[in-house]
């Protein structure tokens, strides 16, 4: 018997083999366990750090007046930034019918859920006593009090809840046949119970099957506004204060294009590593990461029309603050991390129109990181070189990152990377139902053009 | 194959699936009936003092004016607990042997006060002051309760925010004419003003921002 070739193309049985053996092995590679414990102890930070915070307060913190917001906010809007990307594929794509969707909406779905996780965790402590939290909601409390409306940081909490629900519903229906799968293919009694019971008795009866699709199509057409408000929403967070160099209304599809751009470069930052290391090139083609690359080509001129016009609107207003506000940022204490934002976000993604780029995984992770660290450096130019240069010159001030807020954003790398890790241990990373059915069409279609 | 799960298990799991929004209903509903029970709000909690006081006695049988001991009510944020002496302007005539003021006279001869319990504490985060609601007509007995019928005291009322925003949002519920302030079991009678005309005759400018009380 020879041994079968990883990048021969796939087939039907090869592709449940292939994709619920990564799970069901009972030799787990090495590599794993060096990811997870790197993940684990960047966890272990995070959770130290929160400790710290809880103990002592947000004085612990780089945040001051003027610059009340500080990494908070800026971790958290490039999180949720990054999380758009796996709401884009899996419903936009699908409605779209774009079917090379299908090998990487599972992993950038979940990635989308560990990424609000990620950016869960900021604004709450950021609140400053986060066991109060719970204040934000409406509800009828002894105090009488109602959250206040008018401010887009409420619709804040309401969007970005509302973006987890469904994310983890959508990705969670769309796990439940692949369940069954692994519930049938497992040894361990243990993991039959498990996926047993995640599988909600899924038998693959034609009956489930209409259902099924019903309850994905129905939740993918709630998840394609989510899409596009939840970072609007964010948008406004800064759109709706007077703040020179927040006070625009290119924002919200700014931002959009922002994360979009962000999401698609993490979804191929995890891409690339897995597929290499699980021999994944069958299903994660250089077709994917070639379509991937030109989204985040296109995003990325969006993005760079933003900055553009962001400054033309500040010039064309002719007003002091405005003025002061683009000379300060191009010129003054922070022109390091506008510079290196165009850099980061205009410049080198431009590499991309070429096709030899595109088709080179090194060339595209390389880019991919470096669009991960610009799209940072944005909300940190958004975030702090508008507040440290306000109106009131008496207040204009300097913010430095402490040690702890480093500790937190680092912290919660671990947090996502170990999410991640444990995820493609115990869970199909590719949709093993949704591939069979490609390469089934694909099949048919091969046995009609060549008799 | 065997089976995975017992056939029982279909039922179990629509039960807990549909039981699912019972069991958060219930636990919201629970959270908030505990969080206005007295068992959390400790009102209509008797607190034990080191005298038994009644307020019955003194205020309801005997008919001592509210200002005998509380004498800052009128002028100053807190009302005020009277000192030993003042106890004493009676309990030297009355009562000068019963057991149950044994530690009031302690307390006169050797100068330490009575270390009473305090029932009504507002948190130290809200700013209250009583003269400016006697001024304008907020009664004992609409936050204190009928004081003249407690036997040992006891909170009247939650001290919750809602509890206070509902006057402040309408006083003209609450409010009496200035001389009624002090009475206990108050009547509307024929010919006083009513709530609307008080807040008008007193000036009453209803406040509800933060810093009103959060200063």
């Amino acid at each position: 018997m020879s041994k079968p070739d990883p990048h021969a193309p796939p087939t039907i049985h090869s592709v449940n083999d292939q994709i619920s053996s990564i799970v069901l092995t009972t030799r787990t590679p090495r590599g794993w366990y060096f990811g997870l414990a790197i993940g684990f102890v960047l966890l272990n930070v995070m959770l130290l750090s929160i400790g710290v915070l809880l103990l002592k307060g947000v004085g612990i913190w780089g945040i001051n007046t003027p610059v009340g917001w500080g990494f908070a906010i800026v971790n958290f809007v490039w999180w949720i930034g990054i999380g758009h990307a796996g709401t884009l594929i899996s419903a936009i794509l699908l409605l779209f019918r774009q079917e090379w969707r299908t090998s990487i909406n599972r992993f950038a779905e979940a990635m989308t859920l560990f990424a609000v996780a990620c950016a869960g965790i900021f604004p709450l402590l950021h609140v400053g006593r986060p066991w109060y939290a719970y204040w934000l909601f409406p509800y009828p409390n002894t105090m009488d009090l109602w959250p206040q409306f008018r401010s887009p940081l409420l619709w804040d909490v309401f969007a970005v809840s509302t973006y987890a629900t469904v994310s983890l519903m959508f990705w969670y229906v769309g796990l439940i046949p692949d369940l069954a799968t692994l519930r049938d293919r497992t040894k361990s009694r243990f993991a039959q119970i498990a996926y047993g019971f995640l599988a909600m008795g899924w038998r693959g009866s034609a009956r489930h099957w209409k259902r099924y699709q019903d309850a994905y199509l129905l939740l993918a057409g709630i998840a394609t506004p989510l899409v596009v408000s939840v970072h609007t929403i964010v948008s406004f967070d800064f759109a709706v204060a007077q703040v020179p160099g927040w006070h625009a209304t290119i924002f919200p599809p700014y931002f959009v294009a922002g994360a979009i751009f962000s999401g698609f470069a993490m979804v191929l930052t995890l891409a690339i590593p897995l597929r290499y290391a699980y021999n994944l090139h069958p299903f994660v083609t250089d077709k994917h990461l070639d379509n991937m690359a030109k989204v985040m080509l296109a995003a990325g001129l969006i993005v760079a029309y933003g900055y553009v016009f962001e400054n033309f609107s500040a010039w064309y207003s002719n007003h002091t603050a405005d003025l002061e506000m683009i000379e300060n940022r191009l010129f003054g204490p922070y022109a390091w991390s506008f510079w290196s934002l165009m850099l980061c976000n205009i410049l080198v993604p431009q590499l991309l129109w070429s096709r030899a780029v595109r088709k080179n995984p090194y060339m595209l992770f390389f880019i991919s990181i470096v669009i991960n660290i610009g799209m940072w450096l944005e909300r940190f130019v958004i975030v702090v070189t508008s507040l440290h240069h306000d109106y009131l010159p008496s207040s204009w001030g300097m913010y430095y990152p402490t040690k702890w807020d480093w500790g937190l954003y680092i912290g919660t790398m671990g947090l996502f990377a170990s999410l991640l890790f444990i995820f493609i241990r115990i869970l199909p990373m590719i949709s093993i139902f949704e591939m069979r059915e490609l390469v089934h069409e694909n099949h048919d279609n091969h046995e009609t053009e060549a008799p | 194959m065997p089976q995975i799960f017992h056939p029982s298990m279909n039922t179990l799991s629509r039960v807990s699936i549909f039981g699912f929004l019972f069991i958060v209903a219930g636990a919201v509903g629970l959270a908030a009936s505990l969080s206005r029970s007295p068992y959390a709000t400790e009102a209509g909690v008797i607190r034990s003092q080191p005298v038994p006081f009644s307020h019955r006695h003194h205020v309801g049988d005997v008919g001592i004016d509210c200002r005998y001991c509380h004498q800052s009510v009128e002028s100053e944020a807190f009302a005020g607990i009277p000192a030993t002496s003042v106890c004493m302007d009676c309990h030297s005539q009355l009562w000068t042997e019963s057991e149950m003021l044994a530690p009031v006279r302690n307390s006169y001869r050797t100068g330490k006060p009575l270390e009473w319990v305090r029932v009504h504490d507002v948190p130290d985060f809200a700013y209250f002051h009583h003269a400016i609601h006697i001024k304008k007509g907020v009664a004992c007995e609409t936050c204190h309760g009928r004081v003249d019928d407690m036997p040992l005291t006891w909170r009247e009322s939650t001290l919750h925010m809602e509890w206070c925003l509902d006057c402040h949002r309408n006083p003209e519920k609450y409010v009496r004419p200035r001389d009624q302030v002090f009475t206990m079991g108050f009547e509307r009678k024929e010919g006083m003003p009513t709530g609307e005309e008080l807040v008008k005759l007193h000036q009453i400018e209803s406040r509800t921002d933060c810093s009103t009380c959060h200063r």
